[in-house]
């Protein structure tokens, strides 16, 4: 068991590494220069400076050293939880992560409790009634762009009806990405529910004279959300991503709002601690439930009795 | 009167009748078997009594009634109330039939209680069942029961609900043969003790005739014939019957036609000699179209010698240890002859298969293939081998891409190994199809357009498009229906003849091993037991083992007969 822990923790630090060192690739490789913008955002044409004072700025910021020894100095600084310096704002990306990242956690959080929810009943309900309108549905829930929910909601509660403010709120933001996560997981869902079934254990259940819903809620449901608790991470990752757009429309001073502004004016710190963040949680959910997955599923155990192993053998010899 | 009363039943799947005009009764503590093959409509039949039909399955026509309850278009209200309490169920797939998240012992308490009674009944029901030590047992989980285990809970499970009648569906065809027998046993013990009703769906004759009191035959959704398992032997009435006795008789009486290195009568004379007219009535049977004498003097193509093989297993209370699948094994298959490998899951055969394949590679021993040495070979050396060697597996569902045609599936291996090019790739593709009997038309289907049998006709034909010198087949026809399996095997004995084939065979199936095979070895825990010519080791066993394998076959009546 203590093994598994480790080597999916292992997992997780290197596919952080890898999606920190591709983004600052990238990034770095953009048509960009970093101490230009900074001049910029300071007011100081940098036609003004002499080759003097450039190279004195460059050496300041570290900027005249090899793009290998920018990279190790930069992921030494991560190490120790700092983000650099931002290009543009002139403050440390730590202190603007650390006042940006509470609405966002807010909106993040229920969105994903939201489409959990929604997402379960629905599958529930459409396998359960074999509705072919519910079994549709979440297919055109995932059809939907995000801007184009977001302004319909704004037009409808907040403009038509009144109920909401169109900026500053939180429930029509979390809608806006409920609608699209929810639609994913219930599509998931059901699939799943449908192959689940269809196994013979199921009318082994029914043929013993167990009704439906007894068989529905005490067979299928199980067996057909594990398999589907694998893109628990992927829904999760959603709801941070979509924060961006939602966060913009909705003028909500979060991480999403702050990563749009960040890439407009190409602020390099500022974009990579948001991605650097952002895959962070992607993995640390994915890690939750590949840590998870063994408690609920009876078959993946990680300290087998030796008669199961030897079983588990003559099944591999068969 | 009848337990169950079926008259003039239709069953249609959307538009497609799946079984018609059906009459068929159960009398109370009757054991009625129906018998057919896929498609026959039999498990249609039990589907439809107790309302568990596909969602697109319908009753058209006809009547059912169960217990004095109409079955046919009743409330789901009413059949619940039938299921389990009057109708226990015992599926099809013991390994599928549980659900895998739940402990077995609540998976029977749920029957117990649906019946009102405590959940602590669940005991006596497991016990009952014949699961050994079923305190500890009833907190396990599925997967950590054997086949044999999983098929005893669920006869526990069909037992809570105190039935009248059970159903059992192929209760046999998932298992290893000896524990069939010991189950089927234990369940027919069971049923004439406490006077419930059994209705057993069977692929197999053999079976039907050995544990029915009366035996329905099936085909195309029709009843074809009804009798006792006496009157239904000796006097089969249609000619369907009499292809099916043929094709299930068991294998001593195939001994006489099986053509063996050293021809010797089986000792237990009487019940080995098969009635003379069997022999001219059943031309088709494969014995006499298996290849003529295998000359002794040639190598074997294939010679395993002091074969091990062991797996690491880690086990975390005490460390790294080893589990022997093999323990020095040697296997010989003669030039132009068939090497069978028989013994029950688990024993190492397929071990022993996939060694011979180089895709294993053996702990200890030395494998020859074709005067060549194979272990230890590297990929690269090993690869123009494998044009000697090919596979045929046992699922033809599986075996073939499905996204390939046939076209493309026995031409992958000539692609591969760059021979010729499209246009006698082409003219090869139809050679192919003609020696596996298959018209050309057949090139541009893919697997899904194709029955089982068709698929392990392509199956054959992609082995057979390098020209190799030996076969492997694993369990070639045992996902097939028995006269299916006649067919192939005759093709598999015929191809031999023609092309001077050699075969390994791997079978649990020993009627299948008599009729094919030249030469056995009889495998149990990675060790050969027993080994010569079949009707040797067959004929007159001298381990225990192969004795048990040998009594454990059904068909005792048909035998008799």
């Amino acid at each position: 068991m203590a093994r598994y822990v480790l080597g999916r923790i292992g997992q997780a630090v290197l596919v952080l590494w890898a999606a920190y060192t591709l983004t600052f690739a990238i990034l770095y490789l953009l048509p960009s220069d970093p101490m230009e913008l900074q001049l910029a955002a300071a007011g100081v044409q940098p036609d003004s400076l002499s080759a003097e004072q450039v190279a004195a700025i460059k050496h300041q910021f570290g900027l005249d050293q090899p793009i290998w020894l920018q990279y190790w100095h930069h992921l030494a600084g991560l190490l120790r939880g700092d983000f650099g310096t931002s290009l543009t704002q002139q403050v440390p990306v730590s202190q603007l992560l650390a006042d940006r990242i509470g609405p966002t956690l807010l909106l993040s959080v229920s969105a994903a409790t939201v489409a959990l929810v929604l997402g379960s009943a629905l599958a529930y309900l459409a396998t359960f009634t074999r509705l072919t309108f519910l079994t549709r549905l979440p297919a055109l829930g995932a059809s939907f762009p995000q801007f184009f929910v977001a302004l319909f909601l704004i037009q409808f509660f907040s403009f038509q009806l009144g109920w909401f403010p169109a900026t500053g709120g939180l429930v029509m933001p979390v809608i806006t990405i409920a609608v699209l996560a929810s639609s994913v997981l219930a599509q998931v869902l059901i699939r799943s529910f449908e192959e689940t079934l269809s196994q013979p254990y199921v009318t082994t259940a029914r043929a013993k004279g167990l009704s439906r819903s007894a068989v529905h809620l005490r067979h299928a449901f199980r067996n057909a959300a594990l398999p589907a608790m694998t893109i628990l991470g992927v829904i999760v990752g959603l709801t941070v991503t979509s924060s961006i757009v939602v966060e913009t429309v909705f003028t909500r001073e979060g991480i999403g709002k702050l990563a749009q502004e960040a890439v407009l004016s190409q602020d390099v710190p500022v974009v990579l601690a948001v991605v650097t963040v952002a895959a962070a949680v992607f993995v640390l959910v994915n890690l939750v439930v590949d840590l998870l997955y063994p408690l609920l599923d009876p078959r993946i155990s990680h300290t087998r009795p030796a008669a199961a192993s030897v079983a588990s053998v003559e099944g591999v010899a068969l | 009167m009848s337990l169950v009363d079926i008259r003039n039943l239709d069953v249609s799947y959307g538009r497609q009748p799946a079984v018609v005009g059906l009459d068929l009764t159960v009398g109370q503590g009757e054991v009625v078997a129906v018998v057919g093959e896929s498609g026959s409509g039999k498990t249609t039949t039990a589907n439809a009594l107790i309302g568990l039909l596909p969602t697109n399955g319908r009753i058209t026509a006809g009547s059912a009634v169960v217990d004095g309850v109409e079955t046919a278009g009743a409330r789901e209200r009413t059949l619940r109330a039938l299921r389990g309490r009057v109708v226990g169920l015992i599926p099809q797939d013991p390994m599928v039939g549980l659900n895998p998240t739940k402990r077995i012992g609540a998976q029977v308490a749920e029957a117990v209680r649906l019946r009102g009674a405590p959940s602590s009944e669940t005991l006596t029901f497991l016990e009952q069942a014949g699961v050994p030590d079923p305190e500890m047992r009833s907190r396990q989980y599925p997967h950590e029961l054997s086949g044999g285990l999983r098929q005893r809970v669920l006869i526990a499970i069909a037992l809570a609900g105190k039935p009248k009648l059970i159903i059992a569906d192929e209760p046999t065809s998932a298992l290893d043969v000896t524990v069939q027998k010991r189950i089927l046993d234990h369940l027919e013990g069971l049923v004439r003790e406490q006077g419930i009703s059994l209705l057993i769906i069977t692929h197999d004759l053999a079976v039907a005739t050995d544990r029915a009191d009366r035996v329905v035959v099936m085909r195309h959704g029709r009843k074809v014939e009804e009798g006792t398992p006496e009157s239904l032997l000796v006097t089969p009435g249609s000619p369907y019957t009499r292809r099916l006795i043929a094709a299930a008789a068991p294998p001593t009486d195939f001994l006489s036609f099986l053509p063996t290195i050293h021809p010797q009568p089986p000792r237990d004379g009487a019940d080995t000699t098969p009635p003379a007219s069997d022999k001219t009535e059943y031309p088709q049977a494969v014995g006499s179209a298996a290849p003529g004498e295998i000359s002794d003097s040639e190598k074997p193509i294939l010679v395993l010698a002091g074969v091990s093989k062991t797996f690491a297993i880690r086990d975390p209370r005490r460390g790294h240890r080893g589990f022997n699948a093999l323990d020095n094994v040697d296997v010989e298959v003669p030039r132009g002859g068939t090497h069978a490998l028989v013994g029950e899951s688990g024993c190492g055969k397929t071990t022993t298969l996939r060694i011979a394949l180089g895709l294993e590679t053996a702990t200890n021993g030395s494998i020859e293939l074709a005067g060549t040495e194979i272990r230890g070979l590297s990929w690269n050396r090993m690869r123009p081998l494998r044009r000697k060697a090919q596979l045929v597996h046992q699922d033809p569902f599986a075996t073939l891409d499905p996204k390939f045609t046939v076209r493309q599936s026995i031409t992958e291996p000539l692609v591969s190994f760059r021979v010729g090019d499209r246009r006698t790739r082409e003219t090869r593709a139809r050679e192919l199809l003609d020696q596996v009997a298959l018209p050309h038309a057949y090139l541009d289907r893919r697997p899904r357009e194709l029955s089982g049998g068709q698929r392990q006709r392509v199956a054959i034909a992609r082995a057979l498009a390098l020209e190799p010198d030996l076969i492997m087949l694993d369990e070639p026809v045992s996902a097939l229906d028995v006269l299916v399996q006649e067919q192939i095997l005759t093709l598999l004995a015929d191809l031999q003849a023609r092309l001077g084939l050699s075969y390994l065979f791997v079978s649990h199936d020993l009627s299948v091993v008599a009729r094919i095979a030249h030469t056995v070895s009889v495998m149990s825990a990675g060790r050969v037991v027993e080994q010569g010519p079949v009707a040797e080791v067959f004929g007159n066993p001298r381990s225990d083992y192969t004795r048990e394998l040998i009594e454990a076959i059904p068909g005792r009546r048909i035998h008799a007969a």
